[in-house]
């Protein structure tokens, strides 16, 4: 069923030097593991981070019974991109309650994706809130799942997007649709860069 | 929360956990390893070392990055930062951090990353 190779197969090379996260998030279902595994070099491998509520740290093991711990899985993927650069893209929970999550992957991230599915579109607030307070420069992406389609501007409106925020409609199983969705957002963020070159003072909001 | 019972590190009781790092349950955010900091073995295992370290020591002759770690030893993300803390602190394993910092535009890298992308 999956034609990428499991990861003892495909060990990175010895040059590899630089690590890049990009994050995938959205509803629960809207296709976040699909979309990485299209691109994947490897199986996605899914793994887990326990923390507090509030997000500091490892919650105390031993006091495990009496503590808010909560686990949160999460997928991941890898792309080599050269000899140096490899991206890893994470497949994030967008519920609300796992915003310490959020915080710890957004860090250091070039960017995000948020996945949408039109049919529940409004799994997709709290994700670009967040995305928006945090600073992270994000590309949304409508997953098609074949349901009833809607014009850009009906869902621009839907998601109260700002205009400069790129949206495109993606099949998440396709390779190449994903490779696309991903050079959006890249070319994005190269974009607000760019800008950011011209005007210093932009940086402040960063 | 629910989820299947086959994610890495659900079935393991705390008591475990708690073992296989001395009782150190803290990799907080001092910790020097990002989920994509490549770990790279600098020397090979050696009897009597503790098993994840070894397994650690032997999955990393190649560049890996902590998250893989953490999923092929199907060990907490952040348990797993602190056996390479470990084995950072003792010279056996060398980290290469990323490199690219959300605040410092770095347009050479992201033509890097389009480049890849575009020849995927």
């Amino acid at each position: 069923m999956d034609s990428a190779t499991s990861r003892a197969s495909a060990p990175l090379g010895a040059s590899a030097s630089n690590g890049l996260k990009i994050v995938v998030v959205g509803g629960f279902g809207v296709g976040k593991t699909t979309l990485v595994r299209s691109v994947s070099e490897i199986r996605p491998l899914a793994t887990e981070e326990t923390m507090t509520q509030a997000g500091a740290a490892v919650d105390d093991l031993t006091g495990v019974t009496t503590k808010t711990a909560t686990t949160v899985a999460f997928d991941f993927g890898r792309i080599t991109l050269d000899a140096r650069n490899v991206l890893y893209l994470f497949g994030a929970p967008g519920q609300e309650r796992f915003w310490f999550l959020w915080d710890r992957l957004f860090s250091g991230t070039l960017g995000a994706v948020v996945l949408v599915d039109t049919r529940r579109i409004d799994d997709s607030w709290y994700a670009i809130d967040r995305l928006e307070k945090h600073g992270t420069p994000f590309v949304v992406a409508v997953n098609d799942f074949g349901g009833p389609s809607f014009t850009p501007e009906q869902v621009r409106e839907a998601l109260d997007l700002d205009p400069h925020v790129p949206l495109v409609s993606c099949d998440a199983r396709s390779r190449e649709s994903s490779k696309l969705v991903l050079i959006t957002l890249v070319e994005h963020v190269h974009t607000l860069h760019a800008a950011d070159r011209v005007r210093p003072s932009r940086q402040e909001l960063v | 929360m629910s989820g299947p019972g086959s994610r890495p590190g659900r079935d393991d009781s705390p008591d475990r956990l708690y073992t296989l790092t001395g009782g150190r349950s803290r990799a907080g955010t001092d910790s020097p390893f990002d989920l994509v900091t490549l770990v790279v073995a600098e020397s090979a295992p050696v009897p009597g070392m503790q098993s994840e370290h070894a397994a650690i020591l032997r999955m990393t002759e190649r560049p890996t990055a902590v998250v893989e770690i953490a999923a092929e030893l199907r060990l907490p993300v952040g348990i797993t930062k602190i056996l390479l803390a470990d084995l950072l602190a003792t010279g056996r394993v060398s980290a290469r951090h990323p490199r690219h910092q959300a605040a410092v535009p770095d347009l050479e890298l992201l033509e890097q990353v389009l480049v890849g992308l575009r020849n995927l």
